[in-house]
């Protein structure tokens, strides 16, 4: 007989909680009078990638709060900062973008940060579909460049793709002309998940462009023992080596390399091998290394200044330890990609007002974004944000890096902004684009 | 971790429609309930709390079919749930399968059959060794699902989605509602058939190998026969919930969905919600989705901002380990038992004449 209660109780249960969370949740907001924008972030302050995230985090926040606090928003529009932890799991995601989806205290929701390339491919169906768009700068489906089969995907400055043509532009470079890259050996050793491969259609084409070999070798996830790879390294006999590796996965390489006897000022790590955390456990190994640095580290940018004065010196900073992490590579990625969106919002509201914007709103905003030398002087961030120019047919909108070497301390940069061969790269992402519009039969949209 | 075998087979139980033992009249109020559900509340009720709720639960039955019913741990949930969706997928995209319920049927059909064949070695090993073999079958398919390209169509990321599949003339991608009673209608009938199993001869086999191997194959149980078949069902139940899970739930998945973790969140739905019992997978998925979403819901209530997301992430590791701990230990038999206890002890203080009889019949067959 208890179990009929039971099973009634449960029924009861269910449909309370039906009602009482429709009261809670908030549904679809009024376009009230409220003067805050809501912003989502998806973080992962715990889990196995923490480290470099809540740096990453923390760079968003002190731009937000430096927004808030210095300029009173965004012409008036200050930011209501929410964040919904993930452990950079894309389920999680899902949740998380549920339930931020709708806005809150009447602000809708004008774009989410994904800060994660699996979550961005978990949710570019349901943001097409409810019309926001998705921050992942730097990462996200190269082929999401192209902004007319992926109108709410933005894969801002530079796509896994342009990190490949980056890394084969560099290296020419060093060994003193493309034409000297004939018959060379370069060999990826990646980390063995999308982000790791996700770069391999344009080593091959580039391969055939230029005449060299590109061998492709995989690490298994954690890779804290490499031996095994870094034998079949050396039995290569490689002229370069391009690391693809993320975490704990870095510095093991590098002293491993250097155990087998593989020149390390000879690698260069792509964007996100190319961290202060990285190099630190490396040692000596890592002295002459080099990445790729869409938005590379130090503290000698104009932002950093206005930073610290109105944030890290007045104690609202998010960072747990100031002096450490202040201008570390994860950091200032946090500050560019804010100042991204404070900068697409900027557009938007010349076209809309200057009241909180709805997502397809940031849509318009962040494909008419146009960020010129000047405008970079003014944000302070000359040398750290490479120029850039967004439209609906151009996602990525800048498509250019620099090159940093470690100098056992901190990053040295080594070059001016390296531009990605668009020839090469723009027909793989259109033809990417093509089959993934075929596969979900999504009719690319056009543009007037 | 070792599954405590239950001193008696449960003939009483057996006996009843819903080997639960929950009236009619009850179960169709929860039904009517869950109908309702978009009705009464919001989307993100709905597709968020509710949907993953019943399809981690179905994912549940089908571990308990195995564990909590014949006794053999496995840690290879995630694994089966993985094959499911990526056979669906495949079925989809390289076999031109355009309606989503056959697609999805089949693909339980073929996790079945991988599940048959990961079942054999457990013919011959037993206990602690089984639970290896499964741990094997869980990293050979996070192994296989990224090595080769065919199975997420040769693109860049080893991400699926499913191109347009029609859901009795639905669209799969489109209304909420529409998957949420496609979900729902599987769900009832997956459970109502898992139920009906267990109180068939095949579950009383199940039931008696659990309890003691030797001793069914004294009294004539085929013992090989009956343990592959409780490994092939399970993954049939698994793998419909691996895809459900995968396009219904979250649209676009990968093999991240399935991974060690997923197989350990499966296996403590059914610790917690309860070992050998139908309903308690259902308790027990809704405790475990839906605990780290109260802390967070309550946490940004009540104190703010000023909780660090991460933390609460790592509270939430803290209390599910300490639940597990004291489950186990206390109260094998999960939240199921725990809340028929408290309901039968809630009937006792509020007696009628009639009442008073039923509830001192219901206490002996549990």
């Amino acid at each position: 007989m208890g179990k009929h209660l039971l099973s009634l109780g449960a029924a009861a249960a269910i449909a309370t909680s039906a009602f009482l969370s429709t009261s809670v949740v908030p549904t679809a907001p009024a376009q009230a009078e409220s003067m805050t924008q809501y912003v989502p972030l998806f973080v992962y302050r715990t889990g196995p990638y923490a480290s470099s995230g809540s740096l990453w985090f923390a760079g968003e926040r002190d731009y937000f709060t430096f927004i808030n606090e210095v300029e009173g928003g965004v012409n008036g529009v200050k930011f209501d900062i929410e964040e919904f932890e993930t452990e950079y799991n894309p389920d999680r995601a899902v949740e998380a973008y549920e339930r931020a989806k709708g806005g809150k205290d009447g602000s809708p929701t004008a774009f989410i940060m994904t800060h994660s390339t699996p979550a961005t491919y978990a949710l570019m169906d349901r943001a097409r579909e409810d019309k926001i768009p998705l921050f992942d700068p730097a990462g996200g489906p190269s082929e999401s460049k192209n902004g007319l089969v992926f109108p709410y995907v933005f894969p801002l400055l530079l796509t896994f793709y342009g990190q490949g043509s980056v890394a084969v532009n560099f290296i020419a470079e060093e060994m003193g002309g493309f034409e000297n890259l004939k018959d060379k050996k370069i060999v990826t050793v990646y980390h063995d998940s999308g982000y790791g491969r996700a770069s391999q259609p344009v080593m091959a084409e580039l391969a055939k462009k230029y005449g060299f070999i590109d061998v492709q070798i995989p690490v298994a996830h954690p890779g804290s023992e490499q031996a095994a790879i870094w034998r079949q390294v050396r039995a290569e006999k490689p002229d370069y080596v391009v690391l693809r590796t993320w975490g704990v996965m870095t510095p093991v390489a590098l002293k491993t390399a250097k155990r087998f006897g593989i020149d390390t000022s000879k690698m260069l790590g792509d964007v996100w091998a190319g961290s202060k955390a990285d190099m630190i456990p490396a040692g000596d190994a890592a002295i002459g290394y080099k990445a790729i640095a869409p938005y590379p580290g130090g503290t000698d940018f104009g932002v950093h200044a206005k930073v610290k004065e109105h944030v890290l010196d007045t104690g609202k900073t998010n960072l747990a330890n100031p002096d450490e992490d202040f201008g570390a590579v994860y950091y200032n990625i946090g500050l560019v990609n804010a100042a991204l969106a404070v900068e697409g919002m900027r557009v938007a509201m010349k076209k809309f007002g200057n009241r909180p914007l709805t997502g397809e709103e940031m849509l318009w905003g962040l494909e008419h974004m146009t960020i010129d030398a000047d405008r970079l002087e003014e944000l302070g961030m000359t040398g750290l944000l490479q120029q850039l120019k967004v439209t609906p047919y151009d996602h990525e909108g800048g498509g250019a890096a620099r090159i940093q070497e470690w100098n056992g301390n901190g990053w040295t940069l080594v070059s001016d902004w390296i531009e990605v061969d668009d020839s090469v790269v723009d027909p793989l992402i259109e033809a990417k684009a093509a089959a993934y519009a075929a596969e979900q039969g999504i009719v690319p949209r056009t543009v007037e | 971790m070792s599954v405590t075998p239950s001193s008696a087979l449960r003939p009483a139980v057996d006996s009843n429609p819903l080997a639960t033992g929950s009236s009619p009249l009850a179960i169709g109020l929860l039904l009517i309930a869950l109908i309702l559900v978009p009705f009464v509340s919001s989307e993100y009720v709905t597709q968020v709390i509710v949907m993953p709720v019943l399809i981690l639960g179905l994912a549940g039955l089908g571990l308990n079919l195995l564990t909590g019913y014949t006794g053999q741990i496995s840690l290879g949930a995630g694994g089966f749930m993985a094959v499911g969706a990526y056979a669906t997928y495949a079925l989809a995209v390289h076999g031109g399968i355009q309606f989503f319920p056959l697609a999805i049927v089949l693909a339980g059909v073929i996790t079945a059959a991988v599940g048959w064949v990961f079942g054999l070695p457990s013919v011959r090993i037993k206990g602690f060794y089984v639970m290896v073999t499964s741990l094997a079958a869980q990293f050979f398919f996070e192994w296989l699902f990224l090595k080769f390209p065919w199975f997420y169509n040769f693109g860049d990321v080893p991400t699926i989605s499913l191109p347009p599949m029609s859901l009795f003339g639905f669209d799969v991608d489109g209304s909420y509602v529409v998957r949420y009673y496609f979900t729902l209608s599987l769900v009832v009938v997956l459970t109502w058939m898992a139920s009906n199993l267990i109180s068939s001869h095949v579950g009383r086999n199940w039931m008696a190998i659990r309890d003691m191997d030797t001793a069914a194959g004294v009294i004539g149980i085929d013992s090989k026969k009956y343990k592959s078949l409780a490994f092939a069902i399970s993954a049939f139940y698994l793998g419909i919930a691996g895809a459900l899970w995968g396009f219904i739930f979250l649209g676009t998945t990968s093999i991240g969905s399935f991974q060690i973790d997923r197989s350990f969140q499966i296996l403590f739905i059914i610790i917690i919600g309860g070992m050998s019992s139908i309903r308690g997978n259902y308790i027990g998925a809704a405790f475990i989705f839906l605990l780290p979403l109260v802390i967070d819901h309550a946490a940004k209530t009540f104190v703010g901002d000023m909780v660090s997301p991460g933390f609460l992430s790592n509270l939430q590791k803290f209390l599910f380990g300490v639940l597990i701990i004291v489950f186990l230990i206390k109260e094998p038999d999960g939240i199921d038992k725990l809340l028929r206890q408290l309901t039968a002890r809630l009937w006792r203080r509020t007696p009628t004449k009639k009442d008073n009889e039923r509830g001192a019949q219901s206490e002996p067959n549990r």
